[in-house]
């Protein structure tokens, strides 16, 4: 296949949200000998810029949103050992730590927020539900993380979100890491309240919230 | 004021929302998702009950497959008519499938001030007066926690909850803020103060329990454990599903159904395995998610369907109905807020769901106002009203009257009219003044009924618990508080 073409239909699988064909024409590419970097950025990246397009202007919804990003997870999956076989490496926006807080099993809300911020750009780390305060503080110094992001339904549970934060000045990482908290009772004065940076209602919401705390 | 409650009771409207076949077609589908799917049961205690009776678990992923025959089986000891009680046996609530009753919602985190009208953070305080001016309300049946009490620590938060509801309301409490099992136990003890004992707690309940699913397809091991405490004490425990279609349910509304009954007779049947014949409810708050956003929405068509629905299904298990009605996504008392509490009630109310939760909150159950807790009372009461339908008789046909005013008369001097008069509908929050009288103040039900509030706030008194009964609870808080 041509080139242009390949990247047309690279493109096309992400709209689709096809996860499948994204992997099978990623892996293509490979053999075709084309730059992985080239693959994602001329190919199917320009799916994931249509598809927010088409959900800013209400014409496309947010399980179109989710399986675009899924798809283009599948992709950069069967792209990456060709990256680091080639030593280039994808330039992301970010890295975040995500997780629901101690005590607190609702994932919906996290997960949807991972793959939006995923979908954009970020590298993201999701530690699951119910992780311990010391946990979350230590992966985001091992990984280095621009952003902790930290979800709690329970007005019980939403005090760990407050935990993280000081843990995170108890060990000096405070400086170097912006905070962003979500979940049903999390208020702008919440925000406040606990010294965090960000917070958002929805997922959508939460990637446009991560890139300004970035200034990316 | 205090005493009397307003309920729905001998219906002339009905509503066959979903046929018989339908029905048992929604319950055998959600058989065989218990059966070969299965539902996650975090908690050591129900696996171990499970596995006594003979499902097939798994420990590593919790998750709990059960066979149809024993989900059935449980679910027939459970009693199909039992009395929620209150501090005060008059407000006693049968549900009896003939009986409508309201209560509050909950749990709220921010409150728009009953002077101020600003928003802010929920505390213990609000707690309490909320249940103050619901215990003045005749529409008002029952309580929920409505909002939560911010200000107080997170681990005995919930039992300072009910103590606010019992300190200032003699209604009957349904918690849905206790979320493990020292918490559910402490919650019994002060329960079994009110009562007056043990076993007289398990005759008259004054407090049920009502936990939240994990949808799809799970639960929260606190909340299963929590309660099974509950029901051990014969406290009524009813699971309340909220699978929302595109998120944590099908997009489909027959498919969410089966995700959130799964959900509900599942966690029912454990209470039944491990008690048999403990009073349970089947609890409901289905939805459709946003498609924008994928967020929690509080109304919409979808909902109206669902609180029907969720009703035939409650009625093939023969259990009572807890149905999350009203809380609408509205940000303020308005147009939103107006259309979909009037509908999603009414649409419950035809199927006589025994509980409807509940009145007061804003923003998808986040933000209370009080103005629109009295306008949800409004709302109760002209569909109790449509509900009594129309009544034929002799007397309402009334002919001897249209006979002597005869054609071009009035009716207004007749003694018939005077004697029926006061069956019309009279509303306290719609504006049916003059336009120049509305003109002059521009104020409507908004302001009404935030006054109202504020009214039986400054003046009413409930009956306060006995000190020493009073000095109890603080006491169990304490001990909890100090463990």
């Amino acid at each position: 296949m041509e080139t242009e073409d390949l990247f047309k239909q690279m493109a096309q699988s992400i709209t689709d949200g096809e996860a499948e064909k994204a992997a099978e024409l990623a892996k293509q590419s490979i053999e075709q000998g084309i730059d992985p970097l080239d693959a994602i950025n001329k190919g199917f990246v320009n799916g994931v810029n249509y598809v927010g397009d088409q959900f800013s202007c209400g014409n496309m919804y947010l399980p179109e949103l989710v399986m675009a990003g899924e798809a283009m997870k599948a992709a950069v999956a069967v792209l990456e050992p060709e990256l680091a076989r080639r030593g280039s490496e994808r330039k992301m926006l970010g890295k975040v730590v995500l997780c629901t807080v101690e005590g607190d099993i609702h994932e919906i809300g996290k997960t949807l927020v991972g793959t939006m911020l995923s979908a954009t750009g970020f590298q993201v780390y999701d530690m699951g539900v119910d992780v311990p305060v010391m946990k979350v503080v230590e992966k985001a110094r091992e990984v280095g993380a621009d952003i902790v992001a930290l979800s709690a339904l329970l007005t019980t549970t939403m005090v760990h979100q407050k935990d993280v934060v000081e843990a995170l000045e108890d060990i000096g990482l405070r400086s170097k890491v912006k905070v962003m908290v979500g979940g049903a009772p999390v208020t702008q004065e919440w925000v406040k309240q606990i010294g965090a940076d960000g917070y958002s209602e929805d997922a959508i919401g939460a990637a446009r919230v991560a890139k300004q705390l970035l200034g990316v | 004021m205090t005493g009397k409650i307003k309920s729905i009771t001998n219906p002339k409207l009905s509503l066959e929302i979903l046929t018989p076949e339908e029905i048992h077609r929604l319950h055998t589908a959600t058989l065989d998702i218990i059966e070969t799917t299965g539902i996650r049961f975090p908690s050591k205690r129900a696996l171990d009950i499970w596995e006594d009776h003979g499902a097939h678990i798994d420990r590593k992923t919790s998750i709990v497959k059960v066979p149809g025959q024993i989900i059935e089986d449980a679910l027939k000891l459970a009693p199909q008519k039992y009395d929620l009680a209150a501090r005060k046996p008059e407000q006693d609530l049968p549900l009896d499938g003939n009986h409508v009753f309201l209560g509050t919602d909950g749990c709220g985190v921010e409150v728009l001030d009953i002077n101020t009208n600003k928003r802010r953070t929920s505390t213990w305080q609000d707690v309490a007066d909320i249940a103050r001016v619901a215990d003045a309300l005749e529409e008002i049946a029952f309580h929920w926690v409505a909002v939560s009490a911010q200000d107080l620590p997170p681990k005995t938060r919930g039992l300072h909850e009910l103590r606010a509801i019992w300190e200032n309301s003699t209604k009957h409490a349904q918690t849905e803020s206790i979320y493990n099992e020292w918490e559910a136990k402490a919650a019994v003890e002060m329960a079994v103060v009110i009562a007056g004992g043990r076993e007289a707690l398990r005759k008259r309940p004054v407090l049920s329990i009502m936990q939240c699913t994990a949808p799809p397809l799970g639960q929260d091991g606190g909340s299963v454990d929590a309660a099974l405490i509950g029901a051990e004490a014969g406290l009524p425990v009813g699971f309340m599903t909220m699978a929302a279609c595109l998120t944590t349910g099908p997009a489909t509304m027959a498919g969410n159904l089966v995700v959130g009954n799964a959900e509900v007779i599942s966690a029912t049947a454990l209470i039944e395995l491990a008690y048999p014949g403990a009073p349970v409810f089947y609890a409901a708050a289905q939805t459709a998610s946003d498609l924008r956003t994928g967020a929690y929405t509080g109304g919409g068509p979808e909902d109206f369907l669902f609180g029907a629905a969720q009703n035939k299904l409650s009625d093939f298990y023969n259990i009572p109905l807890s149905m999350g009605s009203f809380a609408t996504g509205a940000k303020e008392p308005n147009w939103h807020a107006g259309v979909e509490n009037s509908l999603s009630t009414f649409m419950a109310s035809l199927v006589m769901s025994d509980m409807l939760l509940g009145v007061g909150l804003l923003h998808g159950s986040r933000i209370w106002s009080y103005a629109q807790m009295l306008m949800d009372c409004e709302i109760f009461s002209i569909i109790q009203k449509v509900m009594q339908g129309i009544v034929v008789d002799d007397e309402s046909l009334a002919l001897d009257v249209i006979r002597s005013v005869g054609p071009g008369g009035n009716f207004l001097s007749q003694k018939h009219t005077l004697k029926h008069m006061r069956d019309l509908f009279i509303p306290q929050f719609m504006d049916r003044r003059p336009y120049n009288v509305w003109e002059e103040k521009h104020d409507d039900g908004r302001d009404w009924a935030l006054e109202k509030a504020r009214n039986i706030l400054n003046t009413h008194q409930p009956e306060p618990l006995e000190p020493a009964v009073a000095a109890e609870l603080k006491k169990i808080i304490t001990s909890v508080e100090a463990r």
